[in-house]
């Protein structure tokens, strides 16, 4: 396999960098070389916030060229937007239908209006609403991203690593809740 | 051993603990502020202590007493940090170390955590004549560490560890041991003033012995595994590469499919002089790849001079001298230098509204940065480090200035001599001038700068904004909290009594959110003949609300 790149972006305080650390130890307990870049401070406090991840027989570089993700998954959906700026033809985007505004932001439609403009596969899913409404917690939606991005074969990592890699670095009296967020669209998957 | 996805800052504390470590000092920042936070947390079982110092001059100190008592010391800091310890740094250089000591500065290439300036820290090699050693990635930092602390002893030397945001930050898999519980150590000071006392005559014998060990360590460089050449050796095409560089120019290599070897070096300093000459003598283009000055090429291009002065040497004319480097821009550097063709991939410009860092919801500011603005219009306002730095974005846009810790007290005092004559002060003609500070920066800095606007007669408005932790870099706690970094209990200073001791006239202490009390209190301060003192005291919304899950 060549290294599969993924950039997890979205807004500090959103649980970017958690979810970069399940998606490596996952890709660990795989058996593949991982490298990825974070960044912590003034960048944190609800700016704009984009990580890097690669995996594979050999990474060089914490970072991804531009132009070569894979896949973007991002947690808001003017974040994700800011991605297409550097994205390749063949990057997949994986967008939680979340707008977190600020003076001058723009509108959920006028957002969704700039991405149809482009030719890339692009997943907009819920997340936020459906974690909301099926779980009563709204912070688990990183979670059900990573599900529905293993569900539906966006990043090439098993289900059973990310289990692993959940009851490896998750605290106890989370790791139920997290378990099933993670589980959710794989149910959507059969029933649909 | 153990393998495990670890993060550069928490390979550095493993690398220490296999190393003894016993004594953890420093002051939090980006990107290295995991290190002493972690470090708090496991302190008590590894038998290490370990405290959040007031300054990083403090925490350098603190180390250094620790090292003449015999204990294995490391001391954290982000890249500012090392011009705050500077003045205790060079001498230590000239006395040596006793026990073992790793200095931990971390730099921010591109400024993602930083105000003030790209800093390259690395300069403090040549100032000081501390060996400095550069990891790439996580692996690396546990195994410099471990090294650093090996030639700290070998050479009675203090050692810096250099790292990078890409560095500190980067998680990899780390191959490492994992270390026993243990007693803490009980050091022991033998008194020895012809090594630790630098009085003249004896300082200039020690500058000699100094530049006596840098000779020393130079071979050991020439000898050391960290420095070493990848790839067909005998390729016309060479490439140098310091830390980070490496792992952008291997990537280079590989994308282009050029025929190049490295001479990685892991030493910054003392360059391994032998090694690098062996390394360009058969070379026809040379790149030099290394993140903001041109540090190395210098001396590679002295080196090259005699050696082999055909060679084509390329750095920072292919490579920018500003902001972090990529894999991107070293396989564009290489193709030139070579003659491929290598296409760097356009960035659309989208035009999208920029999210800049912002307030915390609940953030006690949101009360501060408004009120000042509607009462004092016209008011000249210095900014400082911490969270504060968001009064300077939008929609507050507050700041005329902002430099570096404690910094705002200090400027805003020459600004208040420079712009007023002495009988306009206090008519309230002359225009105002305010310092914004955070609790933290004020033990850190702001007090030297408090005391000479009260010795020297000046009147800027001094408002402290103390939500009760230094927020920005991840809740450290501070002398204001009552709390050391281990979570004891201690001595909880007061902004005001320090003020009022200082010989502050006027202070006032309130909650912020009592709206027409800070105004009214900044209205009549701003009248006053001397400098004056507003302490806005509500507890960081992140920290309220986390002491309340608890």
């Amino acid at each position: 396999m060549k290294n599969f790149n993924l950039i997890i972006n979205g807004v500090g305080g959103q649980g970017v960098v958690t979810l970069l650390s399940l998606v490596d130890e996952a890709a660990f307990v795989e058996g593949y070389d991982v490298r990825s870049s974070e960044l912590h401070g003034l960048s944190q406090r609800g700016g704009s916030v984009e990580t890097h991840i690669r995996f594979g027989e050999k990474v060089y570089s914490p970072l991804i060229p531009n132009g070569k993700a894979d896949l973007i998954l991002s947690l808001e959906m003017l974040e994700g937007l800011r991605e297409t700026a550097k994205s390749g033809k063949a990057t997949k985007f994986l967008v939680n239908e979340f707008v977190s505004p600020f003076i001058g932001s723009l509108t959920k439609e006028e957002i969704k209006k700039q991405f149809d403009g482009l030719k890339n596969e692009i997943h907009f899913v819920p997340a936020s609403e459906i974690c909301k409404e099926k779980l009563q917690n709204e912070v688990v939606s990183t979670i059900y991203l990573l599900g529905y991005a293993v569900s539906n074969n966006l990043i090439p990592l098993k289900k059973e690593s990310v289990l692993k890699a959940i009851e490896n670095k998750v605290p106890e009296k989370y790791r139920e809740l997290n378990i099933k967020a993670f589980n959710l669209p794989f149910i959507y998957n059969n029933d649909n | 051993m153990k393998k495990e996805i670890l993060i550069g800052n928490d390979a550095i504390i493993k690398g220490a603990l296999i190393s003894g470590i016993d004594f953890v000092s420093g002051y939090p920042g980006c990107p290295a502020a995991e290190i002493g936070d972690e470090f708090a947390k496991i302190g008590k079982e590894k038998g290490v202590y370990v405290e959040w110092s007031t300054n990083e001059k403090t925490a350098l100190e603190a180390a250094i007493g620790a090292s003449f008592s015999g204990l294995k010391s490391l001391v954290n800091m982000k890249s500012f940090g090392i011009n705050v310890c500077s003045d205790a740094l060079l001498p230590l250089a000239y006395t040596g170390t006793k026990a073992p000591m790793v200095i931990v500065v971390a730099d921010d290439p591109s400024c993602w955590s930083s105000a003030q300036s790209e800093q390259n820290s690395r300069a403090y090699a040549y100032l000081s004549h501390i060996p400095v050693l550069e990891p790439a990635d996580p692996q690396e930092c546990y195994d410099y560490t471990k090294l650093g602390f090996e030639i700290s002893e070998k050479f009675n030397m203090p050692v810096i560890l250099r790292t990078v945001t890409r560095a500190a930050h980067q998680r990899a898999i780390v191959e490492f041991e994992e270390v026993k519980n243990k007693e803490k150590k009980i050091g022991e000071f033998i008194k020895n003033p012809h090594q630790f006392s630098t009085m003249p005559p004896r300082v200039l014998e020690q500058k000699k012995e100094l530049l006596d060990k840098v000779r020393k360590i130079s071979l050991y460089a020439d000898k050391s595994k960290i420095n070493k050449e990848i790839g067909n050796k005998k390729s016309k095409i060479g490439i140098i590469a310091s830390g980070i560089s490496l792992l952008y120019s291997m990537e280079a290599i590989e994308e282009l499919g050029i025929d190049a070897s490295v001479l990685k070096l892991g030493f910054f300093y003392p360059l391994p002089e032998k090694l690098i000459t062996s390394f360009i003598k058969g070379k026809n283009k040379l790149l030099i790849v290394e993140e903001l000055d041109p540090y190395i090429e210098k001396e590679v291009i002295r080196i090259a001079k005699d050696i082999n002065p055909k060679l084509s040497i390329f750095g920072k004319e292919v490579l920018s001298e500003i902001g972090e480097l990529s894999a991107e821009d070293v396989s564009f550097a290489l193709a030139k230098i070579s003659g491929k063709t290598f296409k760097k991939f356009t960035v659309k410009n989208l035009n999208l509204p920029k999210r800049t860092a912002r307030l915390c919801e609940g953030c006690p500011y949101w009360y501060v940065f408004p009120t000042i603005k509607r009462v004092a219009p016209e008011a000249i306002i210095g900014g400082d480090i911490g969270c504060n730095m968001i009064g300077g974005l939008a929609p507050h846009s507050l700041h005329d200035w902002l430099f570096c810790m404690g910094s705002s007290i200090g400027i805003s005092h020459g600004v208040a001599k420079a712009i007023q004559p002495a009988s306009a002060q206090g008519s309230g003609v002359a225009k105002k001038v305010i310092s914004l500070m955070g609790d933290g920066t004020f033990f850190h800095s702001g007090i030297a700068g408090l005391i000479n606007t009260v010795y020297n007669k000046s009147n800027p408005l001094m408002i402290v904004l103390d939500n009760r932790i230094t927020a920005m870099t991840g809740h450290q706690p501070n002398p204001g909290m009552g709390k050391t970094s281990m979570g004891e209990d201690t001595e909880e200073l007061r902004i005001e009594e320090i003020a009022k001791a200082c010989g502050v006239k006027h202070i006032k202490v309130l909650d912020p959110i009592n709206i027409k009390e800070f105004e009214d209190t900044i209205k009549e301060f701003l009248e006053k003949q001397e400098v004056s003192l507003i302490v806005c005291k509500r507890i960081c919304a992140l920290l309220a609300r986390r002491q309340k899950q608890q």
